[in-house]
């Protein structure tokens, strides 16, 4: 549920929609104040954009000029509420306009172009010009959880989705531009799977923690 | 370490709760750059210093890049402190009033509580939020006592004092706690001077060393030593105890007055002796009375003590109503000295 790993920057996964987004301004008041040169991308979906948090985070990173980059993967539904029936707006990035900061709506899907706004975005908050607010259009091929079978979506929107498969698309990409060969695109599908299964068989291998170690880590000392 | 007294002597530095709490601020920004500030209407020049004066001037010694005015956004204080602090500052971050840290609860019961948890310890949230509480004329919005609902959340600690010399001792190590502390500060204890001068505030100065000290959390202090019955009490319910147990000593009747300090880490075992000892218990707390902290310690007592009871555990506390605005009904609301005294009898 609180996926995180603190070796990579990464902290745990926030499990209150748009609560991180405060979280990450203050990180990012944090590394401005301490000078580290270090900036905070904070994840978020379409559904977060209508929380509080959202308004009071993102304005005050605005007002204060914070090093944070807000990505919104706009995947249409939040669970399954499709965004059209809680949103006027017509894109999501027009929010930004509010707090008087950029906001771009890109291609979710499309890996180059991800790369190259988050990449701008990234750059403005190194250089101390403030968070950007990235609004990427995607989808989820499956349900919001296990238990959903995702009924609420024509099936002709998931078929277009489909074949719009980001990683599909980079291989074809790759492939056109000569980056990689079909056996080393191969090779690379096979070396991910590899990882997939080692950290499911080191998962299930572990053992369960024992029971009286949740209470621990409550508080500092 | 030298203890707040009823008494005054002349050649003694005093302060005021503002002047206290302003000196532990003061003191723990000059002694670590990472300690900030950010609140409603702070480090404003020509401004207030927060509602109540606390951060009064600070910007001065310590620049604007340390004391933060925010929005009226009291989740993302609450967040961006949170936040900050898990990217190794220490923020002392305020609300006007305690009424809104209900605005701030997922920030401060969800994330800043949790955080350390959730990470299996690797993450600390070194943070303080400072909110002033009671019933001071201003109603149902800007006169409860939240002190109770924080100290229902594991990973929070919950610190209220009720003098100067304690503000200043307590505030001074929530900033040096490794964990989120909410500080409660009852607007009639902050004895303010000026335009922001508190009506029907206590005329509350105390001894405060200039001196460095430190109140350690989860020691109550035994105000007033006595034998017939003990009286727990917090922030202004201290005084109002202290009131009536100088009422009914002049009939003979002396009462043990102690004042709980923190609710988070809380001291059972300076409760438990006081009750071993006197076999009768009476809570005052400012909060209505369902679901209250007085349960709680009535509970343990309860628990630890049953066999030391000579009498029920009684518990003076408001009625279970939203905080009335008209000062008669305020007056009525809010527990007096005679009330603690009426429980006191009961017990006899």
């Amino acid at each position: 549920m609180h996926l995180g790993n603190l070796l990579e920057g990464m902290l745990p996964a926030v499990a209150i929609v748009g609560g991180a987004i405060p979280l990450a301004s203050g990180l990012g008041l944090a590394m401005k104040y301490r000078k580290t040169g270090n900036i905070v991308a904070c994840f978020f979906g379409d559904g977060a954009t209508n929380i509080g948090s959202f308004h009071e985070g993102v304005n005050i990173a605005a007002i204060w000029d914070l090093p944070v980059v807000f990505v919104c993967e706009n995947n249409r539904y939040g669970a399954s509420t499709a965004i059209e029936r809680v949103t006027r707006v017509a894109h999501l990035s027009d929010r930004a306009a509010a707090y008087g900061i950029p906001g771009f709506t890109v291609d979710g899907n499309d890996v180059e172009a991800v790369l190259e706004a988050t990449s701008e975005a990234a750059e403005r908050a190194h250089n101390g010009k403030g968070p950007t607010f990235l609004e990427l259009e995607t989808y989820r091929f499956c349900g919001h959880s296990r238990s959903d079978p995702g009924h609420y979506r024509p099936k002709e929107e998931v078929q277009y989705w489909k074949k719009r498969d980001p990683i599909v698309r980079y291989e074809t990409f790759c492939l056109a531009e000569g980056l990689l060969s079909a056996k080393e695109i191969d090779e690379l599908k096979k070396s991910v799977e590899e990882q997939l299964d080692q950290a499911v068989a080191f998962a299930e291998a572990s053992p369960s923690p024992h029971p009286e170690d949740c209470l621990n880590d409550v508080y500092a000392v | 370490m030298s203890m707040p007294s009823d008494v005054v002597l002349e050649t003694q530095r005093t302060l005021t709760m503002v002047e206290a709490l302003r000196e532990a601020l003061v003191e723990e920004m000059r002694r670590d750059e990472r300690v900030i500030l950010l609140g409603e209407d702070i480090g404003v020049p020509g401004g207030f210093g927060g509602a109540f004066t606390v951060t009064l001037g600070l910007e001065q010694e310590f620049g604007h890049d340390r004391v933060l005015d925010t929005p009226i956004s009291e989740a993302a204080i609450a967040g961006v402190a949170a936040g900050a602090a898990m990217g190794g500052l220490i923020p002392v971050a305020d609300v006007q009033y305690g009424d809104f840290l209900f605005i701030a609860m997922d920030q401060l019961a969800n994330q800043a509580a949790k955080m350390r948890y959730m990470s299996g310890g690797q993450i600390t949230v070194p943070m303080v939020f400072r909110a002033p509480v009671g019933a001071t004329t201003r109603g149902a919005q800007h006169g409860q006592s939240l002190e109770s609902f924080l100290m229902h959340v594991p990973g929070l600690k919950v610190a209220c004092p009720s003098n100067p010399y304690d503000g200043k001792g307590l505030l001074k190590t929530a900033i040096r706690d490794p964990n989120p502390v909410i500080f409660f500060e009852h607007k009639l204890l902050y004895g303010s001077k000026g335009a922001r001068k508190e009506a029907g505030g206590l005329q509350l100065i105390t001894h405060v060393p200039a001196e460095e000290y430190l109140i350690p959390f989860g020691k109550a202090r035994i105000v007033h030593q006595g034998t017939r019955a003990t009286i727990v009490a917090s922030l202004l319910m201290v005084h109002k105890s202290m009131q009536a147990s100088k009422l009914l000593r002049d009939e003979g009747i002396d009462v043990e007055v102690i004042d709980i300090r923190t609710l988070v880490p809380l001291d059972q075992e300076t409760i438990f002796a006081s009750v071993r000892k006197t076999g009768r218990l009476v809570i005052a707390e400012e909060d209505n009375l369902t679901g209250g902290w007085g349960a709680e310690v009535a509970a343990i007592v309860a628990d630890a003590c049953l066999g030391y009871l000579e009498a029920p555990i009684r518990r003076v506390a408001a009625p279970n109503t939203p905080v009335p605005f008209a000062p008669v009904m305020e007056n009525y609301y809010v527990p007096s000295a005679e009330k603690i005294i009426t429980a006191v009898r009961s017990v006899l």
